[in-house]
């Protein structure tokens, strides 16, 4: 019996309807569909009156949960595509995240963002938004990239008091298993060192974690030990457990699929270098997607995100420095 | 009277009463003797940002504002709604405390002017970007129907004929009627949004069309003019109230003033100014007041020198007091705090 990445979101939403009753969950098509991609298969059965299909409305539909937050509950809220939060964007970063900074009225709101490129989705149902969200003063930014995580850090992002956004990747959806739910269980705000090493630190998030470990194993034939470091959530960033790691191996690459100008790699290679430089034994590297629109067919789109080959290539070049 | 016929049960329940026009207009007053205050203190320098004014608004707000019930109901009001605020029963001191920045005040000088509001007593505070104060509201009530607590409960905001272009007007407003929520919305047509008059805004003959097409009651009331408000507002609050769903109300005035305090309006032509929708209508409501004997002039000379002095009491109090200190500022917009431990691999440890 295995459960997958989609298994555990839709696993947390359950527990969390039973639980607490201030949550609900809103999105389009999620009630008796169960969602684009089934996150939320069954549950409109199972808690009547708590799962609502919203309108074509991302702007209404923050906009609501922010008011439903004020008023003391716990609102859910589905974006069918990462990138459709954009007509929300005002909602999420004027509203939900100035409100508490502003009011000293904080806003429990979660905004699922299912994330990040499959083959075939093309440029308007591929983006990741993680670093946008991040930039924003009042948010909570996740990217969780283990079966474990999306469940604990879906149930632990509720509980928090301040917006959340949860930025799950659609490509682990079904590809990711696991013996079990459960795990590490690291809180909110801790990084996990997910494979440990000696001679260059990459720190990864999301579906990159996975790409990072590939071209660690490839490079371990060749007698390098690469560390692997998961940020589990961009904001907070855990730069203690990075700057931790580059004392030990000496050696940064900062990877993610988000487009290149600025972002999570450029804030993590600008803060280690800030703060550790003395540490480096060589010059930072960031890695990350094309600076183009996610393209659509399986062959482009591939190559427009950092691969298990582009990695090893930059560690290369890393490591021979 | 209702545009729409479809809704007729739950009509004339609502007669207006002297009580309700003499408190409306009471807080009419307020907002004028407090804005022109406002108004000196931002030409005199005192006032930093802006001063946005309500004139010839009033009218419209107050009622709106004295036909909600504070504690129970929700007011999201919008830039020149300073009358409906006191008639909500916000006090002076809130508004004359946030445009001087005192931290005392509810917004403790991190946002200022008309930015302001107390959300967890049914008052949200309003952000710039217009219309997006629709879809909260609806969401306050929906959140309300989820606690079993909407039977009675009526959420009301403002706009301007501007903000009827927006995506968020119309998203809030469709999610309003399909979930059938008592949310009353007030388009305030003062001719010009900013600078840009209604024929570079909307080519619809009349904004209250719009009710129709999304299956809403929708009302035009002459906003110049207090008695038609109390009865057209009125009613529409009225009818939210009993269960009728959203209530699209137009009320039709001019600005009297700028958009705000640094802009002298000179866009709006003389023929405007001068005509119906010109006139001002705190002196109609008095001559209203006075000729169907609900107030005597000596009553409302009495009512004014009295709200002279309470804005003067809020404008003094709120001078006297602190200012943020930015080296006391704490300087985080979340109220979670994060762990800051390193973490380490078992292999490692």
């Amino acid at each position: 019996m295995s459960v997958t990445y989609i298994d555990a979101i839709r696993e947390a939403q359950e527990k969390l309807l039973r639980d607490d009753p201030r949550v609900f969950l809103y999105g389009q098509d999620i009630a008796t569909f169960g969602g684009a991609f089934k996150a939320t298969k069954g549950l409109a059965d199972a808690f009547p009156g708590r799962v609502f299909d919203a309108p074509i409305s991302e702007d209404a539909m923050i906009g609501m949960a922010v008011g439903a937050a004020i008023e003391g509950l716990r609102p859910i809220v589905e974006m069918q595509f990462a990138d459709f939060s954009s007509i929300a964007f005002n909602q999420i970063v004027n509203q939900a995240a100035t409100h508490y900074y502003r009011t000293g009225v904080p806003i429990p709101l979660t905004v699922r963002l299912p994330s990040g490129g499959t083959p075939g989705s093309g440029p308007f149902h591929s983006p990741s938004m993680d670093g946008i969200y991040a930039q924003y003063p009042g948010l909570i930014v996740l990217t969780p990239a283990t079966v474990s995580d999306a469940y604990h850090m879906l149930i632990d992002g509720v509980a928090l008091d301040d917006p959340v956004i949860y930025c799950e990747h659609k490509f682990l959806y079904r590809w990711l298993k696991s013996k079990s739910i459960n795990g590490d269980h690291l809180p909110i705000g801790q990084a996990r060192i997910t494979r440990p090493g000696k001679h260059a630190t990459v720190v990864a998030y999301s579906a990159m974690v996975h790409e990072a470990v590939r071209a660690a194993d490839r490079l371990a034939s060749d007698g390098w030990e690469i560390e692997v470091v998961d940020l589990r959530s961009v904001k907070p960033l855990d730069i203690d457990t990075v700057l931790a790691s580059v004392a030990r191996t000496g050696r940064l690459l900062a990877v993610g699929e988000a487009f290149p100008w600025g972002g999570v790699t450029a804030e993590v290679i600008s803060r280690v270098t800030e703060e550790g430089f003395h540490l480096l034994d060589a010059p930072p590297l960031r890695l990350n997607a094309h600076d183009t629109p996610v393209p659509y067919h399986p062959k482009l789109w591939a190559a427009h995100r950092p691969t298990p080959e582009s990695i090893c290539e930059a560690l290369r070049k890393l490591l021979s420095f | 009277m209702p545009a729409d016929s479809d809704t007729q049960p739950f009509a004339s329940g609502w007669t207006i009463d002297r009580d309700f026009l003499r408190s409306t207009f009471r807080s009419m007053l307020s907002a004028r003797i407090l804005e022109n205050k406002l108004s000196s203190l931002y030409k005199a320098g005192k006032i930093v940002g802006g001063v946005y004014l309500g004139k010839g608004q009033e009218a419209v707000s107050a009622t709106l504002g004295t036909a909600l019930k504070q504690g129970t109901d929700i007011f999201a009001p919008l830039i020149r709604d300073q009358a409906g605020r006191t008639a909500f029963g916000e006090p002076l001191i809130d508004c004359t405390r946030t445009y001087l920045g005192a931290v005392t005040g509810p917004m403790r000088g991190r946002d200022g002017n008309i930015h302001r509001g107390r959300p967890k007593d049914g008052m949200p505070a309003m952000i710039s970007h217009l219309g997006a104060q629709l879809p909260l509201v609806a969401g306050m009530l929906f959140a309300r129907r989820l606690k079993g607590q909407l039977p009675g409960v009526v959420g009301a905001t403002c706009v301007g004929d501007g903000a009827t272009s927006t995506g968020a007007f119309h998203e809030g407003l469709n999610f309003a009627a399909v979930e059938h929520l008592p949310l009353v919305v007030i388009v305030a047509n003062n001719q010009f949004a900013y600078s840009t008059p209604n024929n570079r805004q909307f080519a619809c003959s009349d904004l209250v069309d719009r009710a129709r097409g999304y299956g809403i009651t929708g009302y035009s009331v002459d906003g110049t003019d207090l008695l038609a408000c109390a009865n057209v507002i009125g009613e529409a609050v009225h009818r939210a109230r009993l269960g009728a769903g959203p209530q699209l109300i137009v009320a039709n005035l001019l600005r009297l003033s700028g958009h705000g305090e640094h802009d002298d309006g000179s866009y709006v032509p003389d023929s405007l100014r001068s005509g119906h929708h010109g006139r001002d209508c705190i002196e109609v409501a008095m001559r209203q007041l006075v000729e169907n004997h609900i107030a005597t002039i000596e009553e409302i000379l009495t009512w004014q020198d009295e709200t002279a002095d309470a804005v003067q009491r809020a404008v003094a109090q709120a001078q006297q007091e602190p200012l943020p200190d930015p080296y006391r500022e704490s300087w985080t917009a979340l109220s979670t705090s994060f762990p800051t431990v390193p973490n380490t691999h078992p292999a490692l440890a």
